[in-house]
């Protein structure tokens, strides 16, 4: 069966706070709305509905259901939700698409990020029996790969800096990042460890923040965007979680997806990478094959504004926008979860 | 166009309040492997994974699908997590099913688990909102007013609840994985039983348990080459509204019976009474038989409680419902829709054992979720739309 | 940690910190309560006034809940029901009667307790009003009212007796 052409037609983005005083609904309502606005529809042209949060971000089983509240859920929709970010929610989406049954959806994801210790919520993925009871903190279990990588000689802490200063730099055109900065390599090389070797700059920010992208198909993206961004590839795959069963200095997660999504087919004008710790762009960047021609994360990427549950969707969101704008034709949108790297989505998507 | 998709195995655990002798990997295992050995399958031979489960807080486990890529030979594979509140169960084998549909992939394994009693169930499911008042009802609190409305509204009897518990309990001795085998109770005996929220009694309400559903899924060129007996999925349906809005219908929600219009009507059903041969429908408090009955259009408004009091949703009766003992004889969260949906497949595919409907050929499964607001629906059938 | 069958079972604790915010849309709400108040806020579009106001949305027109509107304090039980069972850490007498209360004014009912009649005298359509603590406990909370209990005025006769809002 042939695929249907699905693109994305718009998107919007809350810029990035921390401690926001706002409910989740709150600061979901103004978002929708405004992409309903952008895109010039109405919620009843809108097929289906998904969305993407973590309850435990939350501190509240079923937190999800208030985002019903902010979607005007009547009369009744269908909608969907993925306990994982708003990438996979797109993902089911564009799933859904593909079946025939709709031909537009809205796609959203939301978190309270900074609510929360979320260092410790996301270790809360890890074996319940073996590794949990242990308390590793996700920075802890990033920095364990960012370990085995210097060591290996696959990647150098000048290179991480570069990173982190290249995606601070960028940020300060980008209104929805959170971390911002003009510091040279050298200025943050001489930065202290926070948790040997990472230093502060080299993981992300997290920030509380939520965005959303219609998807619609064939001629009714034509007709809703000048310029719709065609996903021409979309895959994900996971590796194994267990620490030590798999290699910390490669991820062949990303590697199979990106091949899935056809990234090696042609060039990549633009590469969103969901990256919120250094190294692990540098790992992304060498499993999907990009070259050095490759704009990565103009946006400053999840490094400079890390909203759990919504930088994946985020990354999709900053591609898209380098299309629309005429910036870019080939680009590619990623997200990653678990820890180190566990499992990787993988998008290309084209102008026309 | 979309796929055909059919169910080509289905797996279940013996359900059980507590599931001491497993981790949550066995316990889920237990489920794939028995669903892949139905399907006389490997697991590497599945394509993908769709799993479901509820809030991630009755096990403490913060996404539990990730760690147990290794338990599911996922490496290399897509998994994909679904959570969609009680419904959640039912939307998973949807999500699972469209994957096929999409023509993305052809052999997909969809699961649907809860292993409660490693937490607290009635903690996680009533963490106090803040600036809020705490009933300290439960979901049994929740769900009893609007019992209690039903009640009102309809003029049914007192005793028609504990009809169908006793119904689904005794249903449940037929079936080896239910939760709660009790194989004496009598309407007597049950109307003894206490109230617990008043209008909702003891022997009326769902148990707590830890258990899994697992369905391997073909498209339609794999399952045609394979011999086995299938579920063909003739339709899907899920609809969803708010909890709670001014004026909202909470009896009989409009997001119930639209989720059942559409399916029937994608499913070429015109009178559901007539057709369907077995229903499998989320009843974790007895009295929603009755609302539910009408909610999906089976019975008219007001009158479900007739067609429990006449025996016809009894096995024997015109239209089953819940021969497998349903949410009320087994409910560990997550997999509970997926039960339903799973049985509804067994149910077509002749494989449900001591509590089959003879001649079953088109069955339902139903599960919902939230306060009553998240619905999703398949039809499936044994033979090809 | 106990043992059955060789197997270990290892009971660990996890311990979640959260900061819960209930929004701005909720201020005039809470600030309420605090004095003794009870205010809602309407729909600008369905016009419908909400309380409490949950996340400060009108779930129906997806719209941020404006305008405060006082309602009560006496209102309508809609339904109800009698909870005999017990509940870690209650400590409220059984049985105890958990009532949906339509509050005058609001077009959305509430979750409360009756208390000070016979949970079998409780009947939907019964006329309530609030028992509020001591004012020295009063805080940002519904909590502030002990209980509900029967006005002894007549009967309201209900629009729809479905358990709805």
């Amino acid at each position: 069966m042939a695929l249907r052409d699905i693109a994305i037609v718009g998107t919007a983005q809350r810029p990035s706070e921390v401690n926001s005083t706002f409910t989740s609904v709150e600061i979901l309502l103004p978002v929708i709305q405004q992409l309903l606005d952008k895109v010039g529809i109405e919620r009843s042209d809108i097929g289906f509905w998904c969305h993407g949060s973590c309850d435990y971000m939350s501190g509240q089983p079923f937190s999800f259901v208030s985002a019903v509240d902010a979607i005007g859920a009547w009369p009744p929709i269908v909608e969907s939700h993925v306990e994982a970010d708003g990438a996979l929610a797109l993902y089911e989406a564009w799933v859904k698409i593909q079946t025939g049954e709709v031909d537009v959806a809205l796609v959203f994801s939301n978190g309270k990020t900074t609510s929360g210790p979320i260092d410790q919520i996301l270790s809360l993925q890890t074996d319940p029996y073996m590794v949990a009871p242990l308390k590793p903190g996700f920075d802890a279990l990033a920095a364990l790969q960012a370990r085995a990588c210097l060591d290996a000689g696959v990647v150098t802490e000048r290179q991480m800096a570069e990173v982190a200063s290249r995606s601070r730099r960028d940020a300060n055109n980008n209104a929805i990042a959170f971390t911002k900065g003009n510091e040279s390599v050298e200025e943050l090389l001489a930065m202290p460890y926070t948790m040997n070797p990472l230093r502060a700059h080299d993981c992300a920010t997290p920030v509380d923040g939520c965005n959303a992208v219609v998807l619609a198909a064939g001629d009714i993206a034509r007709r809703l965007a000048t310029r719709p961004a065609w996903i021409r590839g979309i895959d994900h795959r996971i590796d194994t979680q267990r620490l030590g069963a798999r290699s910390m200095t490669e991820s062949s997660s990303a590697a199979i997806a990106a091949q899935k999504a056809g990234v090696g087919k042609d060039r990549i004008d633009v590469a969103e990478l969901h990256a919120p710790y250094t190294h692990q762009e540098l790992l992304l960047r060498k499993a999907m094959g990009l070259s050095e021609s490759t704009h990565i994360n103009p946006s400053g990427g999840a490094l400079v504004a890390n909203p759990a549950m919504a930088a994946g969707l985020a990354r999709f969101a900053e591609a898209a926008e380098s299309i629309f704008a005429g910036s870019a034709d080939r680009v590619l949108a990623h997200c990653t979860s678990g820890p180190m790297l566990q499992q990787n989505l993988v998008c290309v998507m084209e102008g026309e | 166009m979309a796929e055909l998709c059919a169910v080509v195995g289905v797996g279940q655990t013996k359900h059980a309040a507590c599931r001491a002798d497993v981790s949550i990997a066995g316990l889920v295992r237990e489920a794939v492997d028995r669903a892949l050995a139905d399907a006389n399958i490997t697991i590497a031979d599945v394509d993908a994974i769709v799993i479901g489960k509820a809030p991630d807080s009755l096990e403490g486990v913060a996404m539990p699908e990730l760690w147990l890529a290794d338990a599911l030979a996922a490496h290399g594979k897509p998994v994909f997590r679904v959570h969609t509140a009680g419904s959640v169960g039912g939307s998973t084998a949807i999500v699972a099913a469209q994957h096929v549909m999409a023509g993305i992939h052809g052999t997909v394994l969809t699961i649907g688990f809860e292993k409660q009693s490693d937490g607290n169930a009635m903690w996680a499911l009533s963490v106090p909102i803040p600036f809020g008042m705490p009933v300290h009802a439960g979901a049994g609190g929740y769900f009893s007013p609007i019992v209690r409305g039903y009640i009102a509204r309809s003029g049914a009897p007192k005793h028609i609840g504990a009809m169908v518990a006793v119904k689904d309990r005794t249903n449940a001795c037929k079936n080896p994985y239910a939760h709660l085998h009790e194989p004496d109770w009598t309407l007597e005996k049950a109307l003894e039983t206490p109230m617990l929220w008043d209008p909702i009694r003891f022997i009326e309400t769902c148990p707590s348990s830890d258990g899994a559903m697992a369905l391997v899924l073909m498209s339609e060129e794999r399952a045609d080459k394979h011999a086995g007996r299938k579920a063909w999925v003739h339709a899907t349906s899920m609809r969803s509204e708010p909890t709670a809005f001014a004026g909202r219908e909470q009896v009989s929600p409009v997001a119930g019976e639209m989720c059942a219009a559409d399916l029937w009507r994608k499913g070429g059903i015109k009178n559901p009474a007539e057709e369907i041969d077995v229903v499998e429908m989320y009843v974790p408090f007895a009295w929603f038989e009755p609302m539910w009955l009408e909610n999906l259009g089976f019975a008219p408004r007001n009158e479900g409680w007739r067609w429990v009091e006449d025996g016809i949703t009894e096995m024997g009766g015109s239209l089953p419902v819940n021969p497998s003992g349903g949410v009320l004889s087994s409910n560990p969260i997550g997999a509970s829709g997926m039960l339903r949906f799973g049985e509804a497949a067994m149910q077509v595919m002749g494989k449900a054992g001591e509590h089959q409907i003879d001649g079953a050929k088109k069955a339902i499964g139903h599960a919902y979720g939230g306060g009553s607001q998240f619905f999703a629906m398949w039809l499936v059938s044994s033979t090809k739309p | 940690m106990s043992e059955a069958d060789g197997l270990v079972r290892l009971r660990q604790p996890i311990g979640v910190t959260y900061n819960w915010s209930a929004g701005p849309n909720a201020t005039s709400h809470l600030a309420g309560l605090i004095a003794g108040k009870f205010i809602g806020k309407r729909c600008p579009s369905c016009a419908l006034v909400y309380f409490p106001p949950r996340n400060g949305v009108c779930p129906k027109c997806a719209k941020i809940l404006a305008g405060d509107v006082e309602v009560g304090p006496k209102g309508t039980i809609t339904t109800f029901c009698i909870v005999n069972v017990p509940f870690l850490g209650q400590k409220i007498k059984l049985p105890y009667v958990a009532a949906q209360i339509l509050l005058d004014g609001a077009d959305i009912s509430m979750q409360h307790l009756i208390q000070e009649c016979e949970a079998e005298d409780v009947r939907i359509g019964m006329r309530v009003e609030p028992v509020w603590k001591d004012k020295s406990e009063w805080g940002p909370s519904l909590e502030n009212i002990q209980h509900f209990r029967p006005t002894g005025e007549p009967d309201r006769v209900m629009g729809t007796e479905s358990g709805a809002s």
